[in-house]
């Protein structure tokens, strides 16, 4: 296994939570409507019908583009991407094919290294919008079919094949779902379907130049966690594969959660043709400076630079991290910081918000009040903090041989114990230190 | 009270000065249809009349046919095609939204070559429209069924669909007038698409007058359709009809009215440049030589487009699957997919498209120097039923005059110049500037004025008269 190495690029599909449609006036919210009833004459393709571009849709989309460190295309133009299914009406989706919305972008991410985090850049290929199709259902013999989903905004986001493990992919997944809910652009609800991942997975061995021949499409991934284990379950697959000298089957599997196993779902050794060509029924674009500027001027700061900011006001780097990753965690955070401002430490702010030993739901200013109160009480116990730490080094020799042998990590031990001791009501740090300047003396 | 042969705002006036009913009109006209069409063939389908509509509007009470391609709500629509011969629409086109709002009575939907692929409706899946000069003969496509329908006098007016020629064969071959608008001047919302970068929607009648009544009602903006131009209200082009046309030029393309063209035609045209010499037009030889590649252009073009509009077919829905596509469509389909295919796309597709643009330029510069450009419609008057059907390049051919206009999105307006030794009609067409539509319907009005079309109009008219 270990000559092996995973080389993964994604596709991802966001459901727009637009108003309407991205070609009609149909609601996009579509979610738990009785089937067939959220529909119009454009989204089930009738002879005749024209789509009329969501203007909506493509601002949201230059905001993807923007927070994925595209380069943001101002000329852009839909385009015709035939197949035959049945959930398709019009027989083609209109998507975009060589002048997409966004291009040449890239995200950096925290990815857990052993025990720490390190900051990885993943390529991002291009951003585009299309529609989204109807949805299809079987039972026995039947399929139905609901076009109430058919015309959603749909954007598609495509990763260079830069992931080499399934931590990367989930850390990666999870800073973008988070960046689409900062921008407020869907709800990315994953069991709802307005997220969908689709990742490619191949295996080379370690050292290889170049990209492996075939590339296996993983489908149905209705979790973070699911397209983890998808991952790590087909890295083992392909492997065994490889082992035996031969080359996996180019082909789209899906993941069952119940097996916890991958399956084939459609062999795809030849490329398929979709006939693009640029949609006729939509004049191509060609936005102005001062357009693109006022659909930028809603660009909100991301998790990733609030991260930094924080980090620079000396709040713990995994505290901001878990500050940030919803927007209403920050701002609820960013008013208790305000409240606090001179009168209490920001990183004492945040530890006591994240690990939550106080209610999250007082106001702000009882929040930072009640940090106050346990700070002081701390301060007050200094006597009996010292106590209790000569106690348990007394009670503790074979940790303490353990510390002076060497063994690092056995000084937390002991400052477990001391704070069992305190009931939690002291500062660690502080304990920490008693610890040492009592064993080094 | 004479009924027979009155334009629009004839019967307007009579209907404004009840010496006869709205229905009464209607009934006249149903009762024409009842008694021509078994042997014209020209209507596929025939409506009751609907009382609901704008008591007020210009054309409130005047009965209409349309081409069967415009969705109809609770009207069967077909295309002229088997594919959809038990569809019946849940919504109307804008087109005819706005004629309705307008107060028109739409008396029936018309025959056409099916989904608007040819040049005779002999392509049609349900039958062959006939000419009514001479039932021998086509009537033209694809808008034949119109053509047939307002020659007789069948109908007041009519509204077609031109992608190649459809709106301007039929009214050329037929003997009426006919507008192939500037692309986008006219919503394409309901109507359903042949080749949607080359559609255009478009009137059909017996004056000049009439088209551009018709026209200051259809034209302008529709927000259902992407493509459609940005006014909201459409200039007056009644207004400008009888503007003089002292000092304009027309240009003619070079080697137009000589090669390939049946001379009979050619004389004709050039008998009505004489005409419009007289009216103090300068006549100037203008260069067009890219249009000799518009065939080829327009065929990659909108055989690819086609086959993509025509995929939403796939026999799951609309009732009949995909067996029931006629020949030429299955042609069309083929040749388009194969187009489009991976490979083969920039040595088909996009060539045809800088084909397009350069042919494009061409007229851009042509209209530099010119006001107008008169061409001939088709190189011949109307063929035989039979004659070309079996040689789809023959066929495809006879619109060698007129798809370089669709490329190119400019209108241009077909009207009739005189009748041949066989008794069949003769025209040309009057192109123009993009959304410059009152010029050459400026120049129509003139020339009908002046000719009465030489008796063509009146001519064809005489043997339905009763």
């Amino acid at each position: 296994m270990t000559e092996y190495k995973l080389v993964i690029g994604l596709e991802i599909h966001v459901e727009l939570n637009t108003k309407s449609k991205m070609f009609c006036q149909c609601d996009a919210d579509y979610f738990g409507k009785e089937p067939n009833t959220n529909t119009c004459p454009v989204c089930l393709g009738l002879p005749g019908a024209l789509p009329v571009p969501n203007k909506k849709a493509i601002e949201l989309t230059f905001l993807i583009g923007k927070a994925l460190n595209c380069q943001l295309n101002k000329n852009f133009k839909f385009d015709r991407k035939h197949y035959f299914y049945p959930d398709l009406p019009k027989g083609y989706q209109i998507s975009q094919y060589d002048e997409p919305i966004a291009t040449k972008g890239f995200l950096e991410v925290r990815v857990k290294n052993g025990n720490e985090f390190i900051t990885k850049k993943f390529g991002i290929t291009r951003v585009h919008l299309e529609e989204d199709t109807g949805k299809l259902t079987h039972s026995g013999n039947e399929t139905l079919i609901d076009f109430n989903r058919s015309g959603v905004p749909l954007v598609e986001i495509v990763t260079e094949p830069d992931f080499e493990s399934s931590e990367d992919v989930k850390a990666f997944l999870e800073e973008l779902h988070t960046i689409i809910r900062y921008l407020g652009v869907s709800t990315a609800d994953m069991e709802k379907g307005s997220m969908r991942l689709e990742p490619n997975i191949s295996v080379k061995k370690i050292g290889e130049e170049g990209l492996p021949p075939y590339k296996v499409e993983l489908k149905n991934i209705n979790s973070f966690r699911f397209a983890k284990a998808g991952i790590d379950y087909e890295f083992k697959r392909q492997v065994e594969i490889l082992k035996k000298g031969e080359v996996p089957k180019q082909e789209t599997r899906g993941y069952s959660e119940d097996k916890k196993e991958t399956f084939s779902q459609r062999s795809k050794e030849d490329a398929e043709d979709y006939r693009y060509f640029p949609e006729p029924d939509i004049p191509p674009f060609s936005l102005t400076d001062e357009y693109l500027e006022e659909i930028l001027s809603n660009f909100p700061t991301l998790p990733a630079e609030k991260v930094s900011d924080f980090v620079k006001f000396g709040i713990k780097e995994s505290d901001a991290f878990t500050i940030t990753r919803e927007k209403e965690t920050l701002q609820k955070f960013e008013k208790i910081l305000q409240a606090g401002k001179g009168k209490v430490e920001s990183s004492k702010l945040a530890t006591l918000f994240v690990n939550k030993r106080i209610d999250e739901n007082l106001s702000p200013e009882n929040f930072v009040q009640k940090v106050i109160e346990m700070s002081e009480v701390k301060k007050f116990d200094e006597n009996l903090l010292f106590e209790i730490v000569k106690k348990t080094i007394l009670a503790n020799p074979k940790a303490v041989e353990d510390y002076k042998n060497g063994k690092e990590q056995s000084i937390m031990f002991l400052v477990g114990q001391c704070m069992r001791e305190a009931k939690g009501q002291a500062d660690a740090t502080t304990i920490k230190e008693k610890i040492i300047k009592l064993l080094n003396s | 009270m004479e009924i027979f042969g009155k334009t629009i705002l004839e019967l307007r006036k009579m209907l404004d000065e009840k010496e006869i009913s709205e229905s009464e009109l209607f009934e006249y006209f149903r009762k024409r249809i009842e008694k021509y069409n078994p042997s014209l063939n020209a209507f596929l389908t025939t409506c009751e009349i609907s009382n609901e509509e704008n008591k007020n509007g210009i054309l409130n009470g005047i009965p209409f046919s349309m081409k069967d391609a415009f969705s109809t709500k609770g009207i069967k629509t077909t295309a002229g095609s088997r594919v959809l011969e038990n569809y019946v629409p849940p919504f109307d086109a804008t087109v005819f939204a706005k004629l309705k709002n307008s107060g028109a009575n739409l008396i029936g939907k018309t025959n056409q070559d099916a989904w608007g692929h040819g040049s005779s409706t002999e392509n049609s899946q349900y039958f062959t429209t006939k000419n009514p000069w001479n039932l021998g003969y086509v009537a033209g496509g694809s808008s034949g069924g119109e053509g047939a329908s307002i020659s007789a006098g069948l109908s007041v007016f009519g509204i077609g669909e031109d992608t190649g020629g459809s709106i301007r064969m039929p009214s050329n071959f037929c003997g009426i007038v006919g507008l192939k608008v500037t692309y986008g001047l006219v919503s394409r919302y309901g109507a359903i698409a042949y080749a949607s970068s080359l559609d255009t929607v478009g009137p059909m009648a017996k004056s000049v007058e009439d088209i551009a009544v018709i026209l200051e009602q259809i034209a302008g903006n529709d927000p259902f359709d992407a493509t459609s131009t940005d006014f909201i209200n459409p200039p007056k082009y009644t207004s400008k009809l009888k503007n003089s046309l002292v000092g304009k030029k027309i240009g003619i393309p070079k080697g137009y009215l000589e090669e390939g063209v049946d001379p009979e035609v050619s004389e004709s045209i050039k008998n009505s440049l004489k005409i419009f010499e007289k009216f103090g037009v300068q006549i100037v030889e203008i260069d067009l030589s890219t249009t000799k590649y518009a065939i080829e252009s327009y065929y990659l073009i909108a055989t690819s487009e086609t086959s993509s509009n025509l995929a939403r077919f796939d026999g799951i829905r609309f009732g009949n699957n995909r067996e029931s596509f006629g020949d030429e469509a299955k042609r069309r389909m083929m040749l388009g997919g194969f187009t489009l295919s991976a490979g083969y796309y920039d040595a088909y597709y996009k060539k045809a498209a800088q084909v397009r643009t350069a042919i494009s330029n061409d007229f851009k510069k042509a209209f530099n120097e010119v006001d107008v450009i008169i061409t001939p419609v088709s190189p011949t008057t109307a063929f035989k039923i039979g004659e070309n059907i079996n040689d789809p390049l023959q066929m495809y051919l006879t619109d060698v005059y007129n798809v370089s206009i669709n490329l190119a999105g400019v209108p241009s307006l077909a009207i009739p110049s005189g009748v041949s030794n066989k008794g069949l009609p003769m025209g040309f067409q009057i192109i123009g500037k993009h959304f410059n539509e009152e010029t050459i319907l400026n120049f129509g009005y003139k020339f009908e004025q002046e000719t009465d079309f030489f008796g063509v109009i009146k001519k064809g008219l005489e043997r339905y008269k009763d």
